[in-house]
């Protein structure tokens, strides 16, 4: 498990650049551009299980869901950050890509620390240091229980409760 | 306790006497907004269509803008399915390339109305706060599930007041205040939160509030908004809309917030975003006399004829300098109308812009103006992010209309108030 150490205010066009938008969506055309502006190593060596630690404002910038279906694609296990731009927080939910608001953890992660994960558990450990962060509310969890938004939506359709 | 604007607004939604933030309630907005994603966004469900349909054949509001006219057949095979998309569910508001950049024809069109709920797959949703609705953007996943359920949940979001006092000073602008105050809060200082506009706001015209909330967002917001006044009034009596048609919303005077800020607009300077974050805000007199390259007017924060009007104005009859591409995209087909019929256009036009079709342009960098490695671009728009206008060695730099009008005619950044 490797983890990838980003910075503050990582937007989206960094994350898939928006010259792309309109030609690429499936995660075959999305994978290559991954990142392509922020870290060009990224794409050909993630691996499923890694880790993305971030700063503040993750995602800020235009709504873009290719960067959210392609870290899932690849298998990133969360990213962790500062904190997150509240649309890529929702593309997050609707794909089923954890993340994980834990800014104590953030800062107290230096470059080849230990990180272990425990998304259910609701812990963080950083080089042998536990740090906690909230459940998500019942209404959101039950979304990524279905298996995403459109799962979700397409159980209460089938129920007719929509 | 009173309840701000969101609460008002999201309360009345979920039909409840009162919410608080945090709360997570579930709504059906009035709009749903979706552009050239839409082609991406129906592919997400195309059985899901064939059983259940769209949920409301006026919930949608389409607007083909991002890449027009199409760039490649790619993009023109899904402009063609969009339309094709929308004469088989008979959608009600669908608007083709060259009408003009959504959030622009949402608004002209009196889509958004005061009080309303609106959401849409694009970030600058938040623009329609100029006219006291609630808008905010959403994902094409998001967007995909509205289209078969017309419903979605929302976080209430906690609240900003911003009480402003006095007046613009020309040539100062709008741009200028919204810049001011996302360099004070910085690119993160909104995150989740409503932010209300106070105070002596009746001296900004519609235009210019359509800029300070277009750019909400780029200080994290999820909405930001105006009060309902004779201004927002005069504009939709003009666009057609009858007043007994919308309900306006404002916050409680003891309402709660999380943070209050004040600004004196005749103290606002004229500011840059420098790259490559939005909140990297200077005054433009610290970076003085930088050559550049390229200069765009336009986009959804301001290319509407006033901002057309003021680089007319402060151009006044004389050539950009040698060495400057003058690119020039009316917001909408509207404003291009009204520049051509008031002679705008071609004071414009004789100064030596290159006037593109109305839609995006360069702004997202997938065609037109796209820059050159090394290459410097003045621009209009609301987003200087490294790789934005389709070149990472490039460098954008966030600016007023009047402030891009001076610079080009000196050939390099200028402070307005030496040019007028």
């Amino acid at each position: 498990m490797r983890v990838w150490k980003y910075g503050d205010d990582v937007n989206t066009d960094m994350l898939f650049p928006g010259k792309y938008t309109y030609t690429c969506s499936t995660p075959e055309e999305i994978l290559p551009h991954l990142l392509e502006d922020l870290d060009p190593e990224f794409s050909g060596s993630a691996k499923p299980g890694d880790i993305i630690i971030a700063g503040k404002n993750f995602g800020c910038g235009s709504s873009r869901e290719q960067p959210v279906v392609g870290l899932k694609t690849v298998g990133i296990a969360a990213v962790v950050a500062e904190g997150f731009a509240r649309i890529f927080y929702r593309a997050a939910i609707n794909q089923g890509l954890v993340l994980i608001e834990a800014p104590e953890a953030v800062r107290a992660y230096r470059d080849g620390d230990d990180v272990a994960l425990d998304v259910e558990g609701g812990t963080i450990t950083i080089d042998g240091n536990e740090f906690s962060f909230p459940p998500l509310p019942a209404e959101i969890l039950a979304i990524r229980d279905a298996g995403g938004l459109l799962p979700y939506a397409r159980e209460k359709l089938e129920r007719g409760d929509s | 306790m009173g309840m701000t604007f969101a609460e008002k607004v999201l309360a009345r939604a979920a039909g409840l006497e009162k919410v608080g933030p945090g709360q997570i309630v579930t709504v059906r907005p009035d709009h749903l907004l979706t552009h050239d994603n839409t082609a991406a966004i129906i592919g997400k469900i195309e059985e899901d269509l064939q059983t259940y349909g769209v949920v409301r054949p006026d919930l949608p509001i389409i607007v083909l803008d991002h890449v027009v006219p199409a760039a490649n057949e790619k993009t023109a095979t899904g402009h063609a399915k969009i339309r094709e998309f929308v004469r088989r569910f008979r959608l009600e508001n669908f608007y083709d390339v060259g009408t003009g950049v959504c959030h622009q024809v949402v608004v002209e069109k009196g889509h958004a109305l005061p009080g309303r709920i609106l959401v849409g797959s694009d970030s600058h949703t938040c623009s329609y706060g100029a006219v006291n609705a609630f808008s905010t953007g959403i994902d094409r996943t998001e967007a995909a599930s509205l289209m078969l359920t017309g419903e979605t949940w929302l976080r209430v979001p906690h609240t900003i007041k911003i009480t402003l006092t006095g007046e613009l000073t020309w040539p100062v602008s709008a741009k200028d205040l919204v810049l001011t105050i996302i360099g004070d809060l910085s690119a993160s200082g909104a995150n989740y939160a409503a932010v209300e506009f106070h105070g002596d706001v009746a001296g900004l015209s519609l235009d210019e509030r359509f800029t300070v909330a277009n750019m909400g967002v780029e200080m994290g917001a999820k909405i930001a908004v105006f009060p309902f006044d004779d201004v927002t009034e005069a504009y939709l009596t003009d666009a057609g809309i009858d007043a007994s048609t919308y309900e306006p919303v404002w916050a409680d005077a003891d309402a709660e917030y999380v943070l209050e800020r004040e600004y004196d607009l005749s103290e606002v300077e004229p500011v840059i975003a420098a790259p490559h974050k939005v909140d990297n805000v200077k005054p433009v007199s610290e970076l003085a006399g930088m050559p550049f390259q390229q200069a765009l007017l336009g986009t959804c924060t301001n290319g509407r004829l006033s901002d057309l009007q003021a680089v007319a104005r402060v151009l006044d009859g004389n050539r950009v300098a040698d060495g400057v591409r003058l690119l020039v995209l009316p917001a909408s087909r509207d404003v291009l109308e009204a520049a051509l019929e008031d002679g705008t256009l071609a004071e414009l036009v004789a100064s030596g812009a290159l006037v593109l079709p109305t839609g995006c342009g360069p702004c997202l960098g997938a065609h037109q103006g796209v820059l050159a490695p090394g290459e410097k671009c003045l621009s209009t728009a609301n987003r200087n992010f490294k790789g934005r206008m389709g070149c990472k060695e490039a460098e954008i730099y966030l600016v007023s209309p009047e402030t891009l009008a001076a610079s080009a005619l000196k050939g390099v950044l200028a402070d307005p108030r030496s040019a007028v």
